[in-house]
C-alpha cells in the first residue's frame, strides 16, 4: 500500500483480533456524497491504532459506525465476533470535551455508564471500582469533587475513568487531548499510554496531530477525502514504552515527514 | 511640532520613578447603598418639587408625604388582619394557583416541543400563534366561562405565565450539546434517560429563566383579571380607590403589590441557586 517500505509492512501481529472492520463504506442518503468507501481494518487485542486525516476526509462517520452511532452503508463491523448493530457495553469512548456532568460529582460521573445499564444499585456497587481507577488516572481525593473545580487536564483523566468502568473492549478516542494546551497534551499523550499498556487495552485514537498520531500508535491509517478511504497504512516500529525524548529522534521525524508529505499530496491535488 | 506640543505629549508622569497603577474613579469607591439612596432620594425631591409647587395637581399624583402616610395606613390595615389583607390574600391565592397551573401546563407543553420532532413541527406554530396574542384580550372570555370568583383571574394569570416556561423548557432541552448526546447514545441510554439524566438537568438554567418570566407575568395576569373580572382582591382594591380619585391609596397598593411580586421573583431566583447549583453566571432575565 505504500512506497515507503523502510517505515511500512502490510500486516502486523500483535494479538488476536478484537475488532474487524471489512470493506466499509458509507453513503449519507441526504445529499447522495459517499463519506466513506471500501474501509478496511482490524484492530488486535493490546494494540494502539491511530487514523489521521484532513478535515471531510471521513474520519467522524468512521467514527461513528465503529461506536455503533450510525450504520454502514456497506461492509462488516465486527467486535469480538458479534456485529456492531447499536449501542455496546464493549465499546467506551472519549471525545474533545471531558462531556461530565456537573450536577454530578466526579464518581457519580465515572460510574453514569452502568448506572445507565444497570441502575443505580449496580453503580453505587461499582463505586470501589471506581475509585481504583481514580487512582490509577492520579485523581485519588477528587471522588467527591464537582466538575468546575476540575482544570482541563484533570477532567479528561476523570472522562477516561467513565470509559473504563464498564470494562471495554475497545476505546475510541475522538482527539480526546486537542482542546488541551500543548504541555497538558503531551503528559497526558503519555499518561494514555500508560493507563493503556497497563490494562492492555486496545485503542483507536481519531487526531488531526501527525506527532501524536506517531508518538502513541503501533500503527497509523491515513485517510483521504472525496470518497473518504484509508489511503495509507503505517506500521510506527518505535520501541515501547514511547518516551516524549523519542519525539526529537530521527527516525521519529522520518515517519512524521512521509505521513505529512502524503498528506499533503492530497491536499494540493 | 513645537516644542510646546512636545511636552504637551509626554505628559505629566515622565519622571523614571512614576509606578503605573490602574486609575479608579470616585465613583468606584462609593458603595452601592449609597449610590441606590442618591437615585431614591433625587427622584423623591423632584416628585415632591413637581407636586408642592402645583406642576401637577395633586388629584393626578399625590406628594410624597401623603403616599408615605397611606402607605402607614395600609401598613397598619395589613398587619391588623384588616379588609386588605383579606383583599391581598385572595390575590395572593390567585398568584400561587396561577403559578402552580402555568409550572403544571408550561413544564409539560415544553417537554412535549422540546423532545418530540411531532410537538416541535405541528403544536409549536400553534403555541407561537396564541402567545403573539394580546392575552389579556381573553379575560372577558375566561370570566365568561369560569365566573367572577377567583377561578378566572387564576386562569388568565397562569395563561399569561405558561407561555414563557413552555420556551424555556422547550429551548433548554434543545441545548444538550452533540457529545453528551453520542455519549448517551454509545452507553445504550433509553430515550427516557437521555431526558431525565441529561436533557432535563441541562435545561434547568434555561427553565428557571423562564420560571422568572412567568413570575412577573402570573402577578400581572391575577391584577388585570381582578380589573377586568371584579371579586375581593387586591386589584379591585386598587380600582376602587382609583374611582374614588384616591391616588395615594393606589400608589400605596401598588407599592404592596411590588412586594409581593419582588418577593415572589426573589423565591424563584433562590430556588435557581439552590436547584441548579453548578451554574456559576447569575446572567438571567431580570434582576437578582
Amino acid at each position: 500500500m505504500s512506497n515507503a517500505a523502510a517505515l511500512t509492512h502490510t500486516e502486523i501481529s500483535v494479538g488476536e483480533p478484537v475488532y474487524q472492520l471489512s470493506n466499509v463504506g458509507k453513503t449519507y442518503a441526504r445529499n447522495a456524497i459517499k463519506a466513506l468507501e471500501g474501509v478496511s481494518l482490524t484492530l488486535t487485542r493490546g494494540s494502539f491504532s491511530a487514523v489521521i486525516g484532513s478535515s471531510g476526509c471521513g474520519k467522524s462517520t468512521l467514527l461513528k459506525i465503529m461506536s455503533g452511532l450510525i450504520p454502514p452503508s456497506t461492509g462488516r463491523v465486527i467486535l469480538q465476533g458479534k456485529p456492531v448493530t447499536g449501542a455496546r457495553r464493549d465499546i467506551g469512548m472519549m471525545f474533545q470535551q471531558a462531556t461530565l456532568f456537573p450536577w454530578r460529582t466526579t464518581l457519580e460521573n465515572i460510574v453514569l455508564p452502568i448506572e445507565i445499564r444497570d441502575g443505580k444499585s449496580a453503580a453505587k456497587a461499582a463505586e470501589t471500582q471506581a475509585k481504583a481507577l481514580l487512582e490509577l488516572v492520579g485523581l485519588k481525593g477528587f471522588e467527591n469533587t464537582y466538575p468546575s473545580e476540575l482544570s482541563g487536564g484533570m477532567a479528561q483523566r476523570a472522562s477516561i475513568c467513565r470509559m473504563l468502568i464498564t470494562e471495554p473492549a475497545v476505546l475510541l478516542l475522538d482527539e480526546p487531548f486537542s482542546a488541551l494546551d500543548e504541555l497538558t497534551r503531551d503528559f497526558m499523550n503519555m499518561e494514555l499510554q500508560r493507563i493503556c499498556t497497563s490494562r492492555n487495552a486496545t485503542a483507536f485514537l481519531v487526531t488531526h496531530s501527525i506527532p501524536e498520531a506517531v508518538i502513541l500508535s503501533d500503527v497509523v491509517y491515513v485517510m483521504k477525502p472525496r470518497p473518504g478511504r484509508v489511503a495509507e497504512v503505517v506500521n510506527i516500529d518505535l520501541p515501547r514504552p514511547r518516551t516524549l525524548d523519542m519525539m526529537t529522534t530521527p527516525k521519529f521525524g522520518e515517519i512524521v515527514e512521509h505521513i505529512r508529505g502524503s498528506l499533503d499530496k492530497e491536499a494540493f491535488k | 511640532m513645537s516644542n510646546l506640543e512636545r511636552i504637551a505629549d509626554v505628559g505629566p508622569n515622565d519622571d523614571d520613578n512614576t509606578v503605573w497603577t490602574e486609575k479608579t474613579g470616585w465613583m468606584d469607591r462609593v458603595p452601592r447603598w449609597a449610590k441606590m439612596l442618591l437615585v431614591f432620594v433625587i427622584f423623591v425631591l423632584l416628585w415632591d418639587f413637581v407636586t408642592r409647587f402645583g406642576f401637577v395637581s395633586r388629584i393626578i399624583l399625590p406628594t410624597p408625604l401623603e403616599t408615605l402616610f397611606d402607605l402607614i395606613f395600609v401598613g397598619k390595615n395589613l398587619v391588623s388582619g384588616g379588609y386588605m389583607l383579606g383583599a391581598l390574600w385572595i390575590t395572593l391565592l390567585e398568584v400561587f394557583y396561577g403559578f402552580l397551573l402555568a409550572i403544571a401546563i408550561g413544564f409539560t407543553l415544553g417537554v412535549i416541543v422540546g423532545e418530540t420532532a411531532f410537538g416541535e413541527e405541528a403544536i409549536m406554530p400553534y403555541l407561537v400563534a396564541i402567545d403573539t396574542m394580546p392575552k389579556v384580550a381573553f379575560a372577558p372570555l375566561f370570566v365568561a366561562w369560569l365566573g367572577f370568583d377567583i377561578d378566572s383571574k387564576v386562569a388568565l394569570a397562569a395563561f399569561i405565565a405558561t407561555f414563557p416556561i413552555v420556551v424555556g423548557t422547550a429551548a433548554g432541552l434543545h441545548a444538550a450539546d452533540t457529545n453528551s448526546r453520542n455519549l448517551f447514545k454509545t452507553m445504550g441510554a433509553t430515550r427516557w434517560q437521555a431526558l431525565t439524566k441529561m436533557k432535563l438537568p441541562m435545561a434547568l438554567p434555561q427553565i428557571f429563566t423562564g420560571l422568572k418570566i412567568a413570575s412577573v407575568g402570573v402577578m400581572a395576569g391575577a391584577i388585570t383579571g381582578e380589573f377586568l373580572g371584579g371579586g375581593k382582591g387586591f386589584g379591585e382594591l386598587i380600582r376602587t380607590a382609583a374611582s374614588q380619585l384616591n391616588t395615594p391609596r393606589v400608589f400605596s397598593l401598588i407599592l404592596y403589590l411590588s412586594v409581593v411580586g419582588m418577593a415572589l421573583f426573589s423565591f424563584v431566583s433562590w430556588m435557581q441557586r439552590r436547584v441548579v447549583f453548578w451554574q456559576k453566571d447569575r446572567v438571567s432575565a431580570g434582576s437578582e
